[in-house]
């Protein structure tokens, strides 16, 4: 009897346990679903509720500032975004932020895997070859950043020989393999061509002089000066895919952000000075002093 | 099609120059590693219990952080450390790389050195002993070579894990195979024929060496060595 009971009762300890594993599975798997779900939510519920209803997917890459940089939040903060959002507001499509390295950019839009880039890209001839830009939306030019004891370099002749840290795929990149016995490491990201600087591994740096100026003034980098003026004048453009059918729209939108004064409240939050004249077209091949 | 081909051929002796580094600094850091590794996989074995707690801290952190973040602390963050204290210090970019490389190998080797010595009966350690060896003599003629014959296999993994883990000193600049290849792509935009070209001359690399290790391993089995019949097998099973 004591043993029979003893059976009966540890039976059902097993039987309960294997409802309880059974319902903590479905419950698990349950709960995953709906988290799934949830996460998807804001996005399919948002995309059809703007105006318009497109949705363009931008690549950018947020290790930028103040043109594209991740916020405390995690969110995209900067010139560019600010500006996109704009630009899609005045044309009616929604722009969904893709963040990928610099360099991967062009073999994206190539891919078709993204829509559109704002990320800092200079307009040149090279890259007008596999992608197509619209009309520039910034005016910029490379910069040269030493560390403060450095008297010497005064503009890109004093480079040669000497050791320039740069970003892969830039403008500031190519500036610096032309120099004749100049030695170029290439970095992934901007801030790390500084730190390298900021670290006595390199001599000079040759970057884009908004962020290189940015990165001084946030105080995150001591000891670097930017050196003489601008070596180049370079116009930036949102890229998109060779002869892609959102050419027309963006440039209007970009048209239409620039003549109504949104432009010019954006530019005066980001670099606190009143924009330049951008021409109607980029020149492809800029001109080098 | 053709012109892909032309594309892969006009970048060949760039990227074969990147294939030399990478085999540069594959040799140095396994060299490095293999001589730190089988230390530190002594010292785990080791009586005194300080040095089995240091060597098993060591182990835990090389083998428990991402290489990469490793990498980046060793180039960027150790030389910006000693100049926030004051002391100018700066890194060479193949010092750093083989640093990194060979102190995270290390601690792979490590693991398995002890795991091999391990794995010998201690039946074979009392036997020698009864025969009049001391410690020493015990782990060098008997202990030792039956540990590494068994040691082979999962050094040779680790020969090839190192060698594609090369790829990731990439980020600090380091011009090897993989930054050769994203150098070309960043200048000519022709992302899959460039990389399917990096690709397989890491294939061939690696593929190299685990002919290499099998050849090892079977030079390395007395038994296949020494038996008549066995050699003829070796060669009848040799592709």
């Amino acid at each position: 009897m004591a043993a029979q009971s003893g059976i009966r009762q540890g039976h059902m300890v097993r039987i309960t346990r294997l409802r309880f594993l059974r319902q903590f599975t479905f419950g698990l798997g349950g709960a995953l679903i709906l988290a799934a779900c949830g996460n998807q939510t804001p996005t399919s519920s948002t995309s059809p509720a703007s105006p318009g209803g497109d949705t363009l997917k931008v690549a950018t890459e947020p290790a930028f500032p103040p043109f594209e940089a991740q916020g405390q939040g995690g969110e995209l903060v900067g010139f560019d975004i600010e500006l996109m959002n704009a630009v899609g507001e005045a044309a009616g499509f929604k722009p969904e932020f893709q963040s990928l390295p610099f360099d991967g950019i062009v073999p994206a839009l190539q891919a078709n895997t993204v829509d559109a880039a704002i990320s800092a890209m200079t307009i040149t001839p090279e890259r007008a070859q596999t992608v197509s830009f619209s009309r520039p939306y910034f005016k910029a030019g490379l910069a040269i950043a030493v560390r403060e004891n450095n008297q010497e370099t005064q503009s890109l002749d004093n480079l040669k020989n000497k050791k320039i840290a740069v970003q892969i795929g830039t403008t500031g990149a190519e500036q610096a393999n032309s120099i004749s016995g100049a030695q170029v490491s290439t970095f992934d990201s901007a801030p790390l061509a500084l730190q390298e600087l900021l670290n006595g591994n390199v001599d000079a740096v040759i970057n884009d002089a908004p962020v290189t100026l940015d990165a001084i003034k946030s105080g995150n980098l001591k000891g670097i000066k930017v050196v003489g003026q601008l070596v180049t004048e370079e116009f930036y453009g949102i890229a998109m895919p060779k002869s892609s059918q959102n050419l027309e729209k963006v440039n209007q939108g970009l048209n239409t952000v620039i003549q109504n004064g949104t432009y010019d409240k954006i530019y005066q939050k980001w670099f606190a000075a009143k924009p330049p004249e951008l021409p109607e077209t980029a020149p492809v091949d800029p001109p080098t002093p | 099609m053709f012109q892909s081909l032309t594309l892969v051929i006009q970048a060949l002796p760039n990227l074969l120059q990147g294939a030399l580094v990478t085999l540069q600094l594959t040799a140095l850091s396994v060299f490095l590693g293999l001589i730190g590794g089988s230390l530190i996989g002594i010292a785990r074995l080791s009586p005194s219990g300080l040095l089995r707690w240091l060597t098993r801290a060591y182990v835990d952190f090389f083998r428990g952080t991402p290489l990469l973040v490793q990498i980046f602390m060793i180039y960027f963050g150790l030389p910006a450390a000693m100049n926030q204290l004051g002391l100018p210090f700066s890194l060479d970019r193949l010092v750093a790389a083989v640093m990194a490389l060979s102190l995270n190998s290390a601690a792979y080797v490590a693991e398995i050195v002890r795991a091999g010595i391990q794995s010998i009966d201690p039946g074979q350690n009392e036997a020698a002993q009864s025969l009049g060896m001391g410690s020493t003599q015990t782990m060098r003629h008997i202990i030792f070579p039956q540990a590494l014959q068994r040691m082979l296999p999962p050094l040779g993994n680790e020969f090839i894990s190192l060698l594609k883990d090369t790829s990731l000193v990439a980020v600090i600049g380091f011009e090897e195979l993989f930054r050769r290849g994203q150098l070309i792509v960043a200048g000519n935009y022709r992302a899959f024929e460039i990389y399917a070209a990096v690709a397989l001359i890491y294939l061939v690399l690696t593929l190299l060496s685990s002919r290499a290790f099998s050849f090892l391993e079977r030079w390395m089995d007395p038994v296949k060595r020494t038996g008549k019949a066995n050699t003829k097998m070796a060669k009848l099973s040799q592709p």
